[in-house]
């Protein structure tokens, strides 16, 4: 009768095909990630039944927070050699009689951040340090008829960009007020199709009326 | 990932001076990916939120001659304070005096959706239909002229309700958004959004029990 030989393992177990798999893993997220910008309320968007995606370039978001301040954000285009971002800032900074340094408009560029500052301190949160610091500025776009700073940022991209497209993101308990305020806004410079951002929400209409 | 810890530390126990061996210790390696996989998985903004789109008419000037509606088609809803919907149906109330009363409901299943589907019958029934077929397979198309052709239906439609979405200033961006939503449920083919005028808040308070004589 032969002997039964007990197998001496290694502890060791070869890492490679695993690190094979992570590095492609990691790979893949690295290229597919898209960041979300960084918001500074966190606004909860109403549900609807619509299934259409939001679009990745070419768009224009107002947010509308729950304590009624608005909020301006806009993509730097389809490619890096666009500069939408910077485009817009500088017709905005000629409008306002503000001139901005290559450096802040670079941070414009760069910072994807959602904007609730109004054009008089756009320069001083262009040169915060950090978050926290920035916050203190965000007190939300003039949107009134006597300074109708949202209106301008409206304008001029539309004016850079001429496939903008509209997406308002507002939160569920804002006043209708201030949402007829930023539609107001949009009537007025022409944008007649746009976009609210929801959360998907299906609802069967079962009952065939009959 | 404990497992390969553990091994770790055996593989540390035993020091062998001055013994090259092929194998090189990969723990870290996988650590810091595993970890940088998971900051990455996390960052990314996987579902994307989506939208709805709505489309408002150019601003009215003096100029412009307000679009001619049946008045016996119209149907204005109202949407009041608390998530609660006014409607009345007929023309634009231009007084008190001749303003119909207000029919008070909500934005639940049996609320303003029933009493629009109740209304809107024909071309609901003419859009599921519509849908049916190309489910079936009965009418082959694609998507893009899926949609084309209901908007199609719902255009030439002459049976169903003009809505009139007229939001007051106690209702909020929920309700707003709630409202368009139902329209297109509903597949209501005309509807509008105005204002409210101040015959339609005079009959709003009334209704709501905050008029104030």
């Amino acid at each position: 009768m032969p002997k039964i030989k007990v197998k001496h393992q290694s502890p060791h177990v070869d890492m490679t095909p695993m690190v094979d798999l992570f590095s492609l893993l990691l790979t893949f997220f690295m290229l597919t990630a898209t960041f979300r910008p960084d918001e500074p309320v966190p606004v909860d968007t109403p549900n609807s039944v619509s299934e259409k995606k939001t679009p990745d370039n070419n768009i224009m978001t107002i947010t509308i927070a729950p304590d009624n301040r608005i909020f301006y954000n806009v993509d730097n285009g389809q490619d890096t050699i666009l500069h939408y971002r910077p485009k817009i800032l500088q017709e905005m900074g000629t409008r306002y009689n503000i001139e901005f340094t290559p450096e802040e408009l670079r941070k414009f560029e760069k910072g994807n951040y959602t904007l609730g500052v109004s054009m008089q301190d756009m320069k001083a949160f262009l040169n915060c340090k950090d978050a926290s610091e920035r916050m203190t500025y965000e007190k939300g776009i003039p949107a009134d008829s006597t300074d109708n700073q949202l209106a301008m940022w409206v304008l001029y991209t539309r004016q850079v960009n001429q496939n903008v497209q509209t997406l308002i993101k507002g939160d569920s308990k804002v006043e209708y007020p201030t949402v007829k305020k930023v539609l107001g806004v949009l009537q007025d410079y022409n944008v007649k199709v746009f976009n609210l951002i929801t959360n998907l929400e299906k609802v069967e209409v079962t009952q065939k009326a009959d | 990932m404990a497992e390969i810890i553990q091994e770790d530390k055996a593989k540390g126990g035993k020091k062998k001076p001055k013994k090259h061996s092929t194998n090189i210790d990969m723990t870290p390696m996988v650590d810091l990916m595993c970890l940088l996989i998971t900051f990455f998985m996390l960052t990314t903004a996987f579902s994307k939120p989506k939208i709805m789109q709505i489309v408002l008419p150019e601003k009215m000037t003096k100029n412009t001659i307000p679009p001619k509606i049946v008045g016996s088609r119209t149907m204005n809803i109202i949407l009041g304070p608390d998530n609660k919907v006014y409607w009345y149906p007929g023309k634009p109330a231009v007084d008190m005096a001749s303003a119909p009363a207000l029919q008070q409901t909500d934005f639940s299943d049996t609320g303003i959706r029933q009493m629009l589907l109740d209304r809107n019958k024909a071309l609901f029934n003419k859009i599921a239909d519509f849908k049916n077929k190309v489910i079936t397979g009965e009418i082959v198309m694609k998507d893009d002229s899926v949609q084309a052709n209901i908007k199609k239906i719902k255009k030439l439609d002459d049976t169903g309700p003009i809505v009139l979405i007229k939001p007051s200033k106690t209702s909020t961006y929920k309700n707003f958004v709630d409202i368009i939503d139902e329209m297109s449920i509903v597949g209501i083919g005309t509807y509008s959004i105005a204002d409210i005028s101040w015959v339609e808040e005079q009959m709003l308070a009334t209704a709501t029990g905050t008029a104030v004589h």
